[in-house]
């Protein structure tokens, strides 16, 4: 019989889509390019859809800011391995393209102003665009695994809520009156609403308001189909093919970040599949008495600077331990994955293939009765 | 300088820098630090979560990570005091929306969701009326030092462009007067600075540089000395330390003391080249003044800990005011 304990091998060799979410600076986008490049070690087609990468990470999967479509990164890999760099505004305009009924509609929307603010600076258009990407990548038959890296955030749940960002927009009474032929003032149900637009204009300009109505009445027609493929995405991430893994460092502040999203992702009805605590300092046998004792022994000889490098790291590792048990209080089921702090920064592909190794060796022995 | 001057130099204090180096921890040293010269300091919190405030001691069950309400939260004995607010962007258009005449439909239009559309028709006003309502607080002279713990970065940048933006996109109005009165207050050196924090590891280091660039040329905002969280401190003697059997065998240890000093070692004599090597770099390519702040060895921050960054903070400026 199986433990309900998923090993990361088993994320990684089974699920066809995996969302790496935490909060930023505890290496999220390392992670995800190794998860991906650990599936392509296992034999499989595997894409990873990275945000913000560092510079270093890009040139190394050989991604450029420009490039909306995955980079195949040759390796001494038996799989294939896909990178690419979400470019949220021509993800948005690819998907207005698709749902366009005509040109005339098509070119209206994209020179619009207020859509251009939308497909570039709405909070969370680029949760919305990952999530549109990684339905496309998922669907388009070339790949097994879509490795999804979400921007960093405070809220677990913004990736998943964003694509309702735009239908709450368009679902909302004034939208509804905007697009209304009638004059705004005529339509009662909705003076407030009217009243609310003319002072706006006042305040933003009337420019700003004109966009927003241009932009609401030449989308009609189009609604559906968004609506549509968000929903599909949604369905697609919370079924069984998808996989959360969050990613955190064990010092108490991300803990505790970690903790929130864990109990968020948890009022969502979402499970974490696995956790991968990152820059786990290696576990030393000495205590902090045991340390103290050895600096007092080797006080005044060659060794005491190697005494004081001992003390240091017993102190800096003491209660990470406790702190992952915490952690995981909140993550039951899921694998936890710790990833020792290197020396080095992890930037090239050798590196990158080491840590798919740490990830999915270090993962708990599953047991079954095979 | 001395640390005094610092804190008399510009009222405001924005510290930026990408999520991981310790910004909120450094925001709040520096509030420490000038609450100890007899300041009076508000501690504007951005993000509204997980915020400073519990490092001064305060019950996280106490207080309002998203209050917007000042909250006394620390008295220094010289008489200086850290008060705390959080100014989050939602609460900042609401707060501007009723100081416009918006007040009574407020409620109706968080509930339609008009309030989304302003916001996105007009890219940046929510970041902008953060601003604005922290230049509001400095004109008005509602404390000695304001200190900003901003968003994380890529998003500081975002955060710190956001008058400009609304400034492109709206031609007249009230709005566009505020953008241009909070760019007047980011661009006078002696009423806001910038400090950026980071670690001396390479993704955060070259995150910093090109920030720091973006910052003074888009925005024209000062930036104070660069702020370098967890540098680990020299150890006298560890660069030639070797631990091998001639170097073992008569300090009489047992085998898993001599592993365990071996592990230590050689991951601090790394590690302390990797920093080396990216101070240089950060030296080498941004000619601002470098304050370094000592990695602490503890996981969680309390009012200890903030004293020893604090101190650390005034003695790195006084030396380089020596130099």
């Amino acid at each position: 019989m199986t433990t309900t304990e998923p090993k990361y091998d088993h994320l990684v060799t089974k699920k066809q889509v995996i969302v790496t979410c935490g909060t930023g600076g505890v290496g999220k986008t390392t992670i995800a390019a190794s998860t991906a490049i650990a599936a392509a070690k296992a034999g499989r087609r595997a894409v990873v859809i990275t945000i913000d990468p560092a510079k270093r990470l890009a040139d190394t999967l050989g991604i450029d800011q420009l490039g909306n479509t995955p980079t195949i990164i040759e390796g001494p890999w038996p799989g294939t391995l896909g990178a690419m760099m979400l470019n949220s505004k021509a993800t948005f305009d690819h998907v207005v393209e698709q749902h366009a009924t005509t040109q005339d509609q098509l070119e209206q929307i994209l020179n619009n102003r207020f859509y251009i603010n939308v497909s570039s600076e709405l909070p969370g258009t680029q949760d919305y665009m990952a999530t549109e990407k990684l339905y496309q990548l998922h669907t388009c038959g070339q790949w097994d695994l879509v490795v999804v890296d979400t921007p960093p955030t405070r809220d677990a749940l913004a990736f998943l809520e964003a694509p309702k960002v735009l239908t709450r927009l368009l679902n909302n009474t004034i939208y509804k009156m905007l697009v209304s032929p009638r004059p705004l003032v005529l339509r009662t149900v909705s003076r407030a609403a009217g009243l609310v637009v003319r002072r706006l204009s006042r305040v933003v300009g009337a420019e700003v308001v004109d966009d927003a109505i241009e932009f609401f009445q030449t989308f009609q027609g189009m609604e559906e189909g968004f609506k549509q493929r968000s929903a599909a995405a949604l369905t697609l991430l919370t079924s069984e093919d998808s996989a959360f893994v969050l990613v955190a460092s064990p010092r108490s502040d991300t803990i505790a970040e970690a903790r929130y999203f864990l109990s968020r992702l948890d009022e969502a009805s979402l499970t974490v599949a696995g956790v991968v605590v990152n820059r786990v300092l290696a576990a030393l046998s000495a205590s902090a008495a045991d340390a103290a004792d050895i600096s007092r022994h080797l006080q005044d000889t060659p060794l005491a600077a190697a005494a004081q490098a001992l003390t240091d790291h017993v102190k800096a590792a003491a209660g990470d331990d406790n702190r992952i048990e915490q952690l995981m209080v909140y993550a039951p089921n899921a694998t936890l994955i710790k990833i020792p702090l290197m020396a080095t920064d992890v930037h090239d592909l050798t590196k990158l293939s080491h840590l798919a190794e740490l990830l999915t060796s270090n993962s708990p022995e599953e047991t079954t009765d095979t | 300088m001395d640390p005094g001057e610092l804190f008399a130099w510009s009222r405001v204090l924005i510290v930026a820098g990408k999520g991981g180096v310790g910004k909120t921890a450094t925001s709040a040293a520096l509030a420490l630090a000038a609450a100890q010269t007899g300041r009076i300091v508000l501690l504007v919190e951005v993000a509204g979560r997980f915020d400073a405030t519990p490092m001064f001691g305060v019950d996280p069950q106490a207080y309002d990570p998203q209050g917007y309400d000042e909250q006394s939260i620390y008295h220094a004995p010289g008489g200086g005091e850290i008060r705390r607010r959080s100014i989050t962007p939602d609460a900042a258009l609401t707060d501007w929306l009723e100081s416009h005449g918006f007040n009574r439909l407020i409620r109706r239009m968080a509930k339609s969701g008009i309030l989304e559309i302003v916001a996105t028709a007009t890219p940046g006003i929510k970041d902008l009326l953060v601003l604005g309502k922290i230049k509001h607080l400095e004109t008005s002279g509602a404390a000695d030092v304001i200190v900003v713990d901003t968003p994380a970065a890529g998003h500081a940048l975002h955060f710190l462009k956001a008058p400009l933006a609304v400034r492109q996109a709206v031609r007249s109005g009230v709005l566009r007067q505020q953008a241009t009165e909070t760019l007047e207050m980011l661009g006078d050196e002696q009423r806001c600075q910038a400090l950026l924090v980071t670690i001396a590891e390479e993704t955060p280091i070259s995150e910093l540089i090109e920030t720091a660039f973006a910052v003074e040329d888009e925005v024209g905002l000062a930036l104070g000395p660069v702020i370098v969280n967890g540098v680990l401190p020299n150890i006298a003697g560890l660069s030639e330390t070797k631990l091998n059997g001639k170097t073992t065998a008569s300090a009489a240890l047992h085998p898993q003391q001599v592993n365990d000093l071996s592990t230590a070692t050689k991951f601090r004599q790394e590690r302390t080249i990797l920093q080396n090597q990216q101070l240089n770099f950060l030296a080498q390519r941004l000619p601002l003044p470098r304050v370094y702040l000592p990695a602490l060895f503890t996981s969680s921050i309390g009012l200890t800990e903030l004293q020893t960054l604090a101190d650390a903070f005034q003695q790195s400026i006084r030396q380089q005011a020596s130099q």
